[in-house]
């Protein structure tokens, strides 16, 4: 269960204040699928990276299963992060200079999981999305999709209950595109809890329901 | 995969840039390391000459004036042979080995040479009181320094100053390079001094010292045939380097108060001088790499920690804490101090062996205790520069590395 109490926050940019997120308070359920979309620059990121333990609110507060993760220090939402969360971004972040099995065995390895063990279970996430045959190569060794698989296999790595993901298909092709939404409805349909930041409305449709965020507000959700 | 494979494999992946932190180390290093092993063999070799000298203590006649060291016994005046006695009787501490002398000058040929009055070893250890002394057993790290490698072997040169001479009978004599050239003598031919037949058992090869043109025999030959008591003009000493900066010489003096006393630490004056200031050359040099290769590694690790916002960024949404970051780079920092430290050794171990003999005039060996040194040095050189760009990075907002993007 994730939620928000009068969330607010607002960056200083050479003198002015740009408000990212104006008194938000939202809750989402265990196991839900939601899907966060709105303009460029309307805070969807920001939301996103609140929810992960990763920016502090201005005001109000923001829990985790019951926990207050601003109330944390960092080192404990770093604990959080590495229990918890799995995390997607759209320009996938995968570290370059690792093979795709030690990228998906970095939470792994943060888990403090033997080698052996890291091993076995990033190989088997590899194969999950088709990638049994890549594992030892470099990201630059991969095209666009197998890195966003990649990525994916990483971001199930410790078996998160949540799944944040900003922007996964964004610099997809539609085919590719449409294979990660299904990959996401697949982890909501074993229970984990998706959020997901999207401009493209018809990645939205896989989602349960669809949040609109105009301004750094909330506005009226939609179910599907 | 280990915290290790990480930074393996980010080293390896832009192994490029780190060239200049690990050059500016390695230079460092190596640099003190060939000034310290070169400083180290000169500082032996000097140790060792004053041992090869045979004596670092003089006693000499109260007038005498020392100009050189192998002339030094050539005075005027005498003193009583009981002097050594006194000095074996004594409670003395450090005197390794005594040896008296009496010179005197003879025409050989029509030329000038000395004839010296020695006493051979077999003589001390004729009289058990003396070696009750204890004069012929060394105590440990005293007197003869062991260079490893060089096996001071006596050799011919060194046969009269190293008193390896164990017997000398009464007729026997040793001469030096240029009256043996002079007489046109050879090993086992005889020889005629102050009206006494001698047998020559050596020719000394040259040394380029007054020793050349010196005649060695029977110190209780010598005395008669000079027409001279039981007398002496010197007695060279070995003394424990020890015991001479406890105070040795000033013992002995209050032992032979009417005896002149002295060390010849002024005869290698000019290369302790060198030594001391390649020490200090090393120092300065140290504080340059502190200086120089800590900025270099600390505006090497800044960049780095810059470039690599965004993965450090994706590994803390992963999961990992500031504490795992730090590490990261402080285990970088741990892997180009040992790099630097043992190439630096290597590189200066090299230097030094190879240009040690055309800068200071000695065989320089490697030594392993450098290595620890230059190890040590590196490593924390390279972890000190390193701390605070570590930190940065620990400390890095994940949100503003993530959002840059
Ligand atoms: N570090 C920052 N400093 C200043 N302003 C910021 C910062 N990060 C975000 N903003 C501003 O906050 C607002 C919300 O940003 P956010 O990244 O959440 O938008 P977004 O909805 O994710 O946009 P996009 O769809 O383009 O990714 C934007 O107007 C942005 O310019
Ligand atoms: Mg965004």
């Amino acid at each position: 269960m994730l939620s928000m109490k009068s969330v607010s926050k607002s960056y200083q940019h050479r003198g002015k204040t740009i408000t990212a997120l104006y008194d938000v308070t939202l809750a989402i359920p265990k196991g839900d699928f939601v899907a966060i979309v709105g303009p460029s620059g309307s805070g969807k990121s920001t939301f996103l990276l609140m929810f992960g333990g990763m920016l502090s609110p201005a005001s109000g507060s923001v829990q985790v299963d019951g926990q207050s993760l601003y109330d944390m220090n960092s080192e404990q939402r770093a604990v959080v992060r590495r229990e918890k969360i799995g995390f997607v971004f759209q320009t996938f972040n995968l570290v370059p200079y690792l093979t795709a099995l030690e990228n998906v065995q970095i939470p792994l390895f943060l888990a403090d999981l033997s080698e052996e063990e890291q091993k076995i279970r990033a190989a088997a996430l590899l194969e999950r999305v088709g990638l049994g045959d890549r594992i030892d190569h470099k990201p630059s060794e991969l095209s666009i999709g197998q890195q966003q698989r990649v990525a994916l296999a990483r971001m199930l790595a410790n078996d998160p209950p949540i799944i944040l993901a900003d922007e996964p298909t964004g610099n997809l092709d539609p085919e590719n595109a449409e294979s990660i939404q299904e990959f996401l409805k697949e982890a909501n349909d074993e229970g984990r809890t998706v959020v997901m930041v999207t401009h493209d409305m018809r990645a939205a449709q896989v989602a349960r329901r669809t949040l609109r965020l105009v301004d750094g507000k909330i506005l009226n959700g939609t179910h599907n | 995969m280990k915290l290790k494979t990480f930074v393996w494999r980010e080293i390896f992946e832009r192994k490029n840039q780190l060239v200049t932190s690990f050059v500016a180390i390695l230079l460092g290093i190596s640099v003190i390391v060939a000034v310290k092993n070169i400083t180290f063999y000169s500082e032996k070799a000097v140790a060792r000459e004053l041992d090869a000298l045979g004596a670092n203590i003089l006693i000499l006649p109260k007038s005498a004036s020392l100009q050189d060291y192998y002339g030094a016994d050539m005075q005027e005046e005498e003193f009583p042979e009981e002097y050594v006695t006194s000095l074996a009787m004594s409670d003395i501490q450090g005197l390794d080995n005594i040896s008296p002398k009496l010179s005197v000058p003879v025409e050989l040929g029509g030329k000038q040479f000395t004839l010296t009055g020695i006493l051979p070893t077999n003589e001390f250890q004729a009289k058990a009181a003396w070696q009750g002394a204890g004069i012929f057993s060394r105590p440990e790290n005293c007197g003869t320094v062991e260079v490893p490698g060089i096996l001071a072997a006596p050799t011919k040169e060194t046969l009269v100053r190293e008193r390896v001479i164990s017997t000398l009978e009464e007729d026997e004599a040793l001469v030096g390079a240029d009256v043996g050239a002079t007489l046109g003598v050879k090993e086992g031919d005889s020889l005629t001094l102050l009206g006494k037949d001698f047998s020559i058992i050596a020719v000394l090869p040259a040394t380029g010292t007054v020793d050349d043109s010196r005649v060695f025999a029977h110190l209780h030959t010598v005395q008669p045939l000079a027409g001279k008591g039981s007398v002496l003009n010197a007695i060279e000493i070995l003394g424990c380097c020890n015991e001479i900066s406890k105070g040795l010489v000033q013992k002995i003096n209050s032992l032979l108060p009417d005896a002149k006393v002295v060390t010849i630490t002024q005869i290698v004056d000019t290369q302790v001088k060198t030594n001391q200031m390649m020490a200090k050359l090393s120092l300065l040099f140290l504080a340059i790499i502190v200086l120089v290769g800590g900025a270099s590694i600390a505006n090497y690790m800044y960049s780095n920690v810059f470039e690599r916002r965004k993965e450090i960024g994706t590994l803390m949404a992963l999961g990992a804490g500031s504490r795992v970051v730090l590490k990261m780079f402080l285990l970088k920092a741990l892997a180009l101090g040992i790099a630097g430290g043992i190439a630096g050794y290597v590189l200066g171990t090299v230097i030094a062996v190879i240009f040690g003999p055309r800068i200071a005039g000695v065989i320089v060996l490697p030594m392993a205790s450098l290595a620890l040194w230059a190890l040590g040095v590196a490593v924390a050189i390279s972890l000190l520069a390193s701390y605070f760009p570590a930190r940065q990075a620990a400390r890095l907002d994940p949100a503003t590395a993530l959002q840059e993007m």
